[in-house]
């Protein structure tokens, strides 16, 4: 038996709330983080993520207290991304019980910081974001590259070339979502997840368009990511963490009981 | 009251640790510092770690905790987490090369690149949840599967020249010895404080540990 594929469900936050957003727009209330985060621990999450989309800035503490809050009765690896600029955003949310903080946005406007973050607070801890859309055209050779601002600009940069660059400034691992298929439920971009992670040596998170168990499966075999997240198939209690992990043992992926 | 000194180098980030802690013992002070004295009084001492070779050895001088991180290994149960496992050794490949603290003679290696696992590459760092497999029984295994999945995450792992001191292997391209033990010492390549229901086993173990 070798490593476990890992299952994150990711808990967007909104203002201390968990909130999902179809393609960015259509937003559903899905409850108290700490609740969610404590039930999907008792269902053996293997990690969870959150991403703090909170967009005023005199509600930005709220995610802190959240991470504060799971922290304490939550004993898995947790997550934070959103609005993570500087080093002091960081510190803040280590010392607030996050063991790993993703950077997006930051991390294209100045790349050398992905590099400062790794040598004050170690790979381990250091998780680079990539919202990727595909830009050829049919019948092209596919090509990808990156978007910030929750997908809402074009940067120009080749998401391959980008994660080679992100790898070699010491990330620990890159979190990869698809932004055509984030929210539509039809699975993972399985060509861009597996261009990604044979491009680089460290693990990769495939992101975006989660609808059934099937697509996680995908998303490991075809895709070849180490793990796979997703957000709104699990806060509507479509299914259940157990009921994934079943699922993909089923289908002879290893994950933990 | 007990008293569990979390040892605090400015190495990664402790509140994990030390809360896990808290959630398994009841009547017992968790202290998180780098005050050597205050060390040195513990019943018990945590040593996590995270980063560089370089670095963790660095922080340990700076501090001036080599003396009594290597008396409390000695003396008093104590747990090493994660770079609290390798620089217990005498010298790791990180780094360049990097003298450690030695009080196990013995390399930390580098996993070599292109590593696979029936037909699958394997990626570096080694992230996420393997099986521990226990060697020899011990206090610290109690009502702990032989075969439990922890969390990991490492890019380097110990090679004790005593094969002796190993409790449990891990399998990662390699086979390697991801916990050893010695008398007071117990200290493991994964994060129990990360690890679930299984790592908070294990912790509550350790703070009834009576070696």
């Amino acid at each position: 038996m070798g490593l476990a594929k890992r299952i994150i469900p990711c808990l967007d936050v909104d203002a201390g709330r968990v909130v999902k957003g179809v393609k960015f727009i259509d937003i559903r209330d899905a409850g108290d983080p700490v609740e969610v985060a404590r039930r999907y621990d008792r269902e053996g999450a293997d990690e969870i993520t959150f991403l703090d989309i909170t967009a005023s800035s005199d509600q930005r503490d709220t995610i802190v207290h959240v991470v504060e809050d799971v922290a304490g009765e939550v004993f898995i690896p947790l997550t934070v991304g959103g609005g993570i600029r500087n080093t002091d955003d960081i510190l803040r949310m280590l010392n607030a019980g996050a063991d790993k903080v993703a950077i997006n946005t930051a991390a294209v406007f100045n790349p050398a910081f992905v590099r400062k973050a790794t040598d004050s607070f170690g790979s381990q801890c250091i998780v680079v974001a990539i919202d990727a859309k595909q830009v050829s055209a049919e019948g092209e050779p596919k090509r990808w590259e990156i978007f910030t601002h929750g997908g809402r600009k074009p940067t120009g940069v080749d998401a391959i070339a980008w994660a080679k660059r992100m790898a070699d400034h010491g990330a620990g691992e890159i979190l990869l979502t698809s932004m055509d298929r984030d929210g539509t439920k039809i699975g993972f971009d399985l060509e861009l997840t597996r261009a990604i992670s044979r491009a680089i040596e460290i693990p990769v998170i495939a992101s975006g368009g989660v609808g059934n168990l099937q697509h996680l499966v995908d998303g490991v075999r075809q895709g070849e990511a180490d793990a796979v997240l997703a957000a709104s198939i699990f806060h509507f209690a479509e299914y259940s963490i157990g009921e994934a992990k079943s699922y993909m043992r089923e289908q002879g992926v290893e994950v933990r009981q | 009251m007990h008293t569990i000194a979390v040892v605090d180098y400015s190495m990664g980030n402790l509140r994990s640790v030390s809360k896990a802690i808290a959630h398994v013992a009841d009547d017992v002070r968790v202290l998180v510092t780098d005050d050597a004295e205050a060390i040195a009084n513990a019943e018990r001492v945590v040593f996590p770690g995270q980063g560089a070779a370089r670095d963790c050895m660095a922080a340990i001088e700076r501090h001036g905790l080599r003396g009594v991180i290597l008396a409390a290994a000695r003396e008093k149960p104590f747990l090493g987490i994660c770079m609290g496992l390798q620089v217990l050794l005498s010298h790791s490949q990180e780094n360049r090369g990097t003298e450690l603290l030695g009080l196990f003679p013995g390399e930390v290696r580098r996993f070599a690149s292109g590593m696979t696992d029936h037909g699958q590459r394997l990626k570096i760092p080694h992230m996420g949840w393997s099986q521990v497999n226990q060697t020899r029984p011990h206090p610290l295994w109690k009502d702990i599967d032989d075969g439990a999945r922890f969390y990991f995450v490492h890019s380097y792992h110990v090679d004790p020249d005593d094969a002796s001191l190993t409790a449990a292997t891990t399998d990662y391209g390699i086979r390697y010895a991801s916990a050893i033990a010695r008398d007071n010492l117990f200290a493991v390549q994964f994060h129990p404080e990360k690890s679930a229901a299984a790592g908070l086993t294990l912790l509550r173990n350790f703070v009834q540990w009576k070696p």
